[in-house]
């Protein structure tokens, strides 16, 4: 008998599967969970959106659109990105819609990476950082964060980890899963480095409107830096529209062209439907965004003041919808608080560990979830850790 | 103050606590700022939002326009008061258009939402007509979808 298994991919076979994935399994067999596990909006698309693609489907919409992506879109695009960050972008050559910044971030690693090439990647992040650079042939080295300095990276961080093969830097602020920010000054001396030893920045911004002290700032937007950082951001987060799975990839024109090829290959096109949808997004979407982005402000504090009273070490996020408080306290591992408080309690968090081994000893818990089902889990969770603070005590 | 008011027209059940902390305040400035609006009446009450036909209650609402004379002095304020002085009248709007008052008028069933449109509300002075419109669904009250088939079809945990 053939041993199938033997004729995979070596890369793919040693690919270790997302830490969320089996803790997916566990939740999905029980009944009466509140969910704190869940990475996207708990708005549905705004009724504006929904009506605008029905509306497209009406009028016959529903062709390939151009490998970039419709003209319209991405010159909406580069209109808001000028707006919001004063940096300009070609919409003919330097935007590509893709199908998400999954895609988005897959394209960047595949275009610029050699076999060997190394990606510095801040950690705790999002679960595909790593994957999608094996899977491009590159080497992932971590940089762990740390609650004490906010999640933030630094750039002395980097630069310990800068070798003649990095080839780029890969960040994501704010963050998923810690909700850190970085502001313009940190993001300032990460420049220079990138400047220095000559970096590629991949900027992962797809939650930049879920920001809630001060004002974003776009790494492309920062002196010099233009050129030199693939801009990724999308629909989903923003706009609450994870499913139709619209993000774009904005750059110079080099860096989109070898994207581009990638992708005309793969995927042609991102669907139309969708990108109709993106495009009412940003022509008409900004208040039905602002009232979200202000619910997920007031739930946040909710949240911060709520671990926080239970006696939990927690760093207050300023952005995203996530919150990662530390259960060091309770001396149990992220696994064993997420599992023990699922079957004794009933509410699923993401153990940290599942973003890195820096989120070993944090929970992610997401509050794109009514403020009741909040209210309703944040009791939960204190009945169950002060049993387990005392413990320790 | 606004996104006070706002978070209490959602859910008047929320604790002052509560507010306090999404709104970044303390609990007691929060409880100090809400006697005084309704001190002066800014929240006038706090109710609860019912659907009757769940719970198996028949109620007839009918929409009433009324046309009215409007009187020196008063305009119509005079004639408005008249009729929202009534229990049955739910609401009592003034309107730009083809009629002037719009009456929204409760009861337990059509007949007596009828008879009290002929015999109270035609009958009172400066009021020329009035069309009733009975209502037959509610799809949408304050804001709020009533029957909503829309719910949260999330995964449980996604990255």
């Amino acid at each position: 008998m053939t041993n199938w298994s033997s004729m995979l991919s070596p890369t793919v076979q040693n690919l270790k599967p997302s830490g969320i994935r089996r803790f997916f399994d566990l939740v999905a067999e029980m009944k009466g969970v509140i969910s704190l596990g869940v990475g996207e909006p708990d708005f549905v698309t705004p009724w504006h959106i929904r009506e605008a693609c029905l509306y497209s489907l009406e009028k016959g919409y529903t062709m390939y659109t151009s490998n970039h992506g419709l003209l319209e879109l991405r010159e909406a695009i580069a209109r808001h990105l000028y707006d919001e960050y004063e940096v300009e972008y070609d919409p003919r050559n330097e935007v590509v819609i893709t199908v998400g910044v999954s895609e988005a971030l897959d394209l960047t690693l595949r275009a610029i990476l050699c076999p060997g090439d190394e990606v510095i990647i801040p950690e705790p992040c999002f679960v595909s950082y790593q994957a999608c650079t094996l899977l491009a042939g590159g080497v992932p080295v971590p940089v762990n964060t740390t609650a004490a300095n906010g999640f933030k990276v630094t750039a002395r961080q980097i630069e310990a980890a800068i070798t003649p093969k990095t080839k780029a830097l890969l960040i994501c602020y704010p963050n998923n899963p810690t909700g850190a920010t970085l502001g313009r000054s940190e993001m300032l001396e990460i420049a220079r480095l990138a400047e220095k030893h000559n970096l590629i920045v991949i900027s992962d911004e797809i939650y930049d409107k879920l920001t809630y002290s001060g004002k974003h700032t776009c790494f492309s937007s920062l002196p010099g830096m233009r050129d030199r950082t693939i801009l990724l951001n999308g629909f989903s987060k923003a706009y609450a529209m994870t499913g139709w799975r619209i993000g774009y990839a904005a750059g110079n024109a080099d860096f989109i062209n070898a994207m581009v090829k990638i992708h005309q290959y793969t995927m042609l096109c991102a669907p139309v439907t969708a990108q109709m949808a993106a495009l009412e997004a940003l022509r008409n979407g900004k208040t039905a965004m602002q009232n979200m982005v202000s619910q997920y402000n007031q739930r946040r504090r909710l949240m911060v003041e709520g671990f926080r009273n239970m006696g939990l070490d927690c760093f207050e996020p300023q952005g995203a919808f996530y919150i990662f408080p530390s259960v060091a306290k309770t001396g149990l591992t992220s696994e064993e608080f997420a599992e023990e408080l699922l079957k004794e309690e009933k509410v699923a968090v993401v153990p940290g560990n599942a973003f890195g081994q820096a989120g070993e000893g944090f929970i992610r818990c997401s509050y794109a979830a009514s403020v009741p089902q909040l209210t309703q889990a944040l009791e939960r969770i204190g009945r169950f850790v002060q049993g387990r603070i005392r413990q320790v005590g | 103050m606004k996104e006070i008011l706002e978070l209490l027209q959602n859910d008047s059940r929320l604790t002052a606590e509560q507010i306090a902390t999404m709104v970044n305040m303390e609990a007691a400035e929060v409880r100090a700022r809400i006697k005084k609006l309704e001190e002066n009446k800014t929240i006038i009450k706090y109710h609860t939002l019912i659907n009757w036909e769940k719970a198996g209650e028949e109620i007839v609402t009918a929409l009433i326009e009324v046309k009215v004379t409007p009187q020196r002095e008063v305009g119509f304020d005079a004639v408005a008061e008249r009729i929202y002085r009534f229990p049955e009248v739910r609401s009592v709007y003034l309107m730009s258009g083809a009629y002037d008052l719009a009456v929204i008028i409760e009861g337990r069933t059509m007949k007596e939402v009828a008879l009290f449109v002929a015999m109270r509300l035609a009958t009172i002075e400066y009021v020329l007509s009035t069309a009733t419109h009975f209502i037959l669904k509610k799809y949408k009250e304050e804001g709020v979808i009533l029957e909503d088939k829309e719910e949260d079809r999330r995964l449980v945990v996604s990255p």
